[in-house]
């Protein structure tokens, strides 16, 4: 087991030596540059010249990418939109989007485990394609498109503010009252974000848990006279559940990653947020840097739901 | 209802005068020399101030860091600024012209990120005689540069001793400004409160809250719940905005326009007469009315219409079909083979009119301009590109037939980089105009600095290059914007009694009065 996890970490290492070279040569040579995005005319031609020069652009790539990693791990890596040090940047952002994807993915899990087990039990009764509708919907329906209209519907009906984190004006606010500002702006963002998560994960629940109560040992506790919640809670359960480990390697990226559009639509200030605009300005550095920290995230996750199913399931073995 | 009042009760507005200013991005830095953006260079203009700055009509300057400055014209222009005295940073220390010098000589460094450089390039020394006067030296006239002095002044006791790229001030500002700086949450907002020491005296508003929303579409939903007080408005969302009872919208001409490139090293563009010839057949009236639901007008030349240097008596070319046609045969363009393309020598008329993807507006320009010029037997294709790739591979390097662009300009009606036949080669002529009288005119306006004079020099170049039409000067769109009604000017009238004005629209825009502005006790919000 130890062999195998150094194993692992050898080429978790490697690949990801290679995922930052990759995109390090793709994002720096993708056409455009972070110096004079707009057209003016007061900029003369010289300057970019010299601005270029400022931020190491005009050396070869190679040499850029590895002055990249030197700023990186000394500390002295500094945006190019708004000189400040990267990590600083990335660090204040990415509690806002833990919480906002935490708790997504706390009401994915709560809900789309027993909406999974309901329906399967339930196989083709009406609430089984009552629950099927909804999933294909939820997973059909453009959540920036639903984001608007909760927003619209929202504001109508309440005439209160829903955007950003909180709410302006909090300095006449009560601690009470403080935590529920924050509770009602964390609310609609959550749920829209978790709709596509819960319509998905209670459809696997549903086909797993159906193909795991088709076994037979599942009819033996059955015929033995075994009460159904047992059988369902800890024998299907259980066999049913060891599939969904594997989501954990998706998880872990995807509670950091952020989410550009609801962020965006939100005006969450979070990791999402963060990229796009670097992307968009060229900001080079915040770009790798986030760019290679979900990477990081990703092997980490998938090793991470490697070695938990090895856990949770004892037939497996590592080589 | 139930859960609403659980979560956010209902409550009184709360007592302080504050403006709620909302922005589609976050500000970058907060340090006048340094920014490019304009959420930054609004904040910075709360903080810091300037030497000097526009009237409220655009056409003079007015002092504020200085007092008065004296020009002394000649080969080599002097212009020295005596600096008001007593003036304090927000640490409590006191501006002189050292401050001045140090700006300067940081916005010159090589090694400062600065874009700001190109205006003082023909400055050839700058002095400080006492602490409380300043002298720059330009090496041959240059009017335009008068407009720099109103770059922020930065204290040089912060930030002598740090790299100004990454200073931590950039992101804890300290000025001289009406405004000091309070706190900035990133990507949410940036809060400066009233300076009560500021020299021309303490702000109406107690607080300015810079809040930043990113999706466009719903800063009209928090202007209607109050939770913004004062917002940038889109065409389409304009007509329902001014039917909101506790808004006011305003409009002001936007300093830029749009309009049509045509490279002129392209045969097909040459004669004059066939682009005044594609001016008359492109109906501006009816883009103006379709794409910009009417707030806009049509362009007459390449200055804004509302300020000294636009020629008055200048008029756009009309939309007239018939003399397009005329001008086109007059020119050697017949439908010879009855194609319904016009051709010569053997050549149709036909180009490719680019412009930059991810702009709704200039797509439907060109939608527009393509079924216009089809109408007079023109085939236009259209193509779109990515912004980078658009000037990269198109624009910069002179690779297209036409384009559809727009300018923002400075107040300075001096556009040399744009006209001028010097900059065909590495500047931002890339239609390749020339003209020898005009290039006279542009080196002759910079040397001027009499204000009438200029004004007759600059008339005279909006007549030329509206004869010549080397683009299609197509509209100017307005600015709009929304402010809660709760705001009011609070001004002294003759015998010294406060009274309460409606904010107006200056020339120099909406915020020209801001520190006059106030909420008025009693004044409460009509939902």
């Amino acid at each position: 087991m130890l062999a195998y996890i150094l194993r692992r970490l050898l080429y978790m290492f490697i690949t990801l030596i290679g995922i930052s070279i990759i995109s390090w040569v793709i994002i720096t040579q993708a056409p455009g540059s972070p110096i004079a995005l707009t057209m003016d005319p007061k900029v003369s031609p010289k300057i970019i010249e010299q601005m270029e020069k400022n931020y190491d652009l005009d050396k070869p790539v190679h040499q850029q990418y590895f002055l990249w990693l030197q700023r990186l791990f000394s500390g002295t890596l500094y945006s190019f939109k708004d000189g400040r040090p990267v990590l600083e940047k990335i660090a204040e952002r990415i509690w806002n989007t833990l919480l906002l994807n935490g708790v997504a993915i706390l009401i994915i899990f709560s809900l789309a485990i027993p909406l999974g087990i309901f329906s399967a039990r339930r196989q083709y009764t009406l609430m089984d394609y009552l629950g099927t509708f909804g999933a294909y919907l939820g997973i059909s329906i453009p959540s920036f498109w639903l984001a608007y209209l909760l927003i619209l519907g929202t504001v109508k009906l309440f005439g209160y503010p829903v955007l950003g984190m909180r709410s302006f004006v909090t300095e006449d606010f009560t601690h009470v009252e403080i935590v529920m500002d924050r509770i009602w702006h964390l609310i609609l963002p959550s749920v829209i974000l978790a709709i596509g998560g819960i319509a998905a994960l209670s459809r696997y629940t549903r086909s797993s848990m159906l193909e795991v109560i088709r076994q037979d040992y599942i009819r033996t506790a059955k015929a033995k006279g075994l009460p159904d919640e047992t059988v369902y809670y800890k024998h299907a359960l259980r066999n049913a559940l060891l599939p969904i480990v594997t989501l954990f390697g998706f998880l872990i990226p995807g509670l950091i990653g952020g989410s550009i559009i609801m962020e965006t639509i939100f005006a969450w200030p979070g990791i999402g947020r963060l990229a796009y605009q670097a992307v968009l300005a060229r900001d080079y550095p915040v770009v790798m840097t986030i760019n290679t920290i979900t990477a990081v995230l990703v092997l980490l996750g998938n090793f991470f739901a490697d070695i938990l199913y090895g856990i949770a399931d004892p037939r497996i073995r590592y080589p | 209802m139930g859960i609403s009042l659980l979560f956010v009760g209902s409550r009184a507005a709360p007592e302080v005068n504050q403006l709620i200013i909302s922005s589609i991005g976050d500000a970058s830095f907060l340090n006048p020399i340094l920014s490019q953006d304009s959420a930054s260079s609004d904040i910075d203009s709360f903080i810091f101030n300037g030497l000097i700055r526009y009237n409220r009509d655009l056409d003079r300057f007015v002092g504020e860091l200085a007092e008065s400055w004296k020009l002394e014209y000649g080969p080599e222009p002097k212009i020295t600024f005596f600096l008001r005295k007593g003036v304090l940073w927000h640490d409590g220390k006191e501006f002189t012209a050292e401050d001045v010098k140090f700006t300067y000589d940081k916005i010159m460094d090589e090694k400062t990120n600065t874009v700001r450089r190109s205006s003082f390039e023909l400055v050839s020394s700058a002095e400080v005689l006492d602490p409380y006067t300043f002298r720059v030296t330009y090496k041959q006239p240059f009017s335009p540069g008068l407009e720099s002095w109103g770059i922020g002044i930065l204290p040089k006791h912060l930030l002598e001793k740090e790299d100004i790229n990454t200073a931590a001030f950039n992101r804890k500002p300290i000025g001289t400004g009406p405004f000091k700086f309070v706190e900035w949450v990133t990507d949410e907002k940036i809060v400066v409160d009233a300076n009560p020491d500021y020299f021309e005296g303490r702000p109406g508003l107690d607080r300015i809250i810079y809040r930043i929303i990113p999706e466009t579409a719903l800063t009209e939903m928090e202007l209607l719940t109050r939770g913004v007080d004062y917002a940038g408005v889109f065409p389409f969302e304009y007509r329902r905005m001014t039917q909101v009872p506790f808004l006011n919208v305003y409009s002001q001409p936007s300093l830029g326009y749009t309009y049509i490139g045509y490279n002129l090293k392209n045969p097909l563009f040459q004669d004059k007469r066939v682009r005044r010839a594609l001016t008359h057949a492109i109906n501006r009236q009816e883009i103006v009315q379709y794409v910009l639901y009417g707030l806009g007008t049509v362009a007459t030349g390449l200055f804004p219409n509302h300020l000294w240097y636009s020629n008055p008596h200048l008029k756009p070319l009309p939309y007239d079909p018939q003399e397009a046609r005329r001008l086109l045969a007059e020119a050697g363009w017949k439908d010879t083979n009855g194609d319904g393309i016009l051709d010569k020598d053997g050549k149709p008329f036909r180009f490719t009119l680019i412009t930059n993807s991810g702009n709704d507006t200039r797509r439907d320009v060109g939608v527009l301009v393509q079924r216009q010029l089809r109408e007079i037997g023109m085939e236009v294709t259209l193509e779109f590109y990515e912004w980078s790739v658009f000037l990269k591979d198109f624009v910069n390097v002179k690779h297209f037939d036409a384009c559809i662009l727009g300018w923002s300009l400075s107040v300075d009606p001096d556009a040399y980089e744009i006209w001028h036949s010097s900059q065909i080669e590495k500047g931002f002529n890339f239609i390749s105009y020339r003209n020898p009288e005009v290039d006279r005119l542009w080196e002759e306006g910079r040397r001027e600095y009499d204000l009438e004079r200029r004004k007759q020099i600059y008339w005279r170049i909006d007549e030329l290059i509206a004869d010549d039409q080397p683009v299609t000067f197509l509209y100017v769109p307005l600015g709009l914007s929304a402010l809660q009604k709760i705001f009011f000017l609070l001004e002294k009238d003759a015998t010294g009694k406060e009274i309460l004005r409606p904010i107006k629209m200056e020339k120099a825009g909406l915020m020209y009065d801001l520190q006059k502005w106030v909420v008025p006790r009693g004044i409460t919000m009509e939902r």
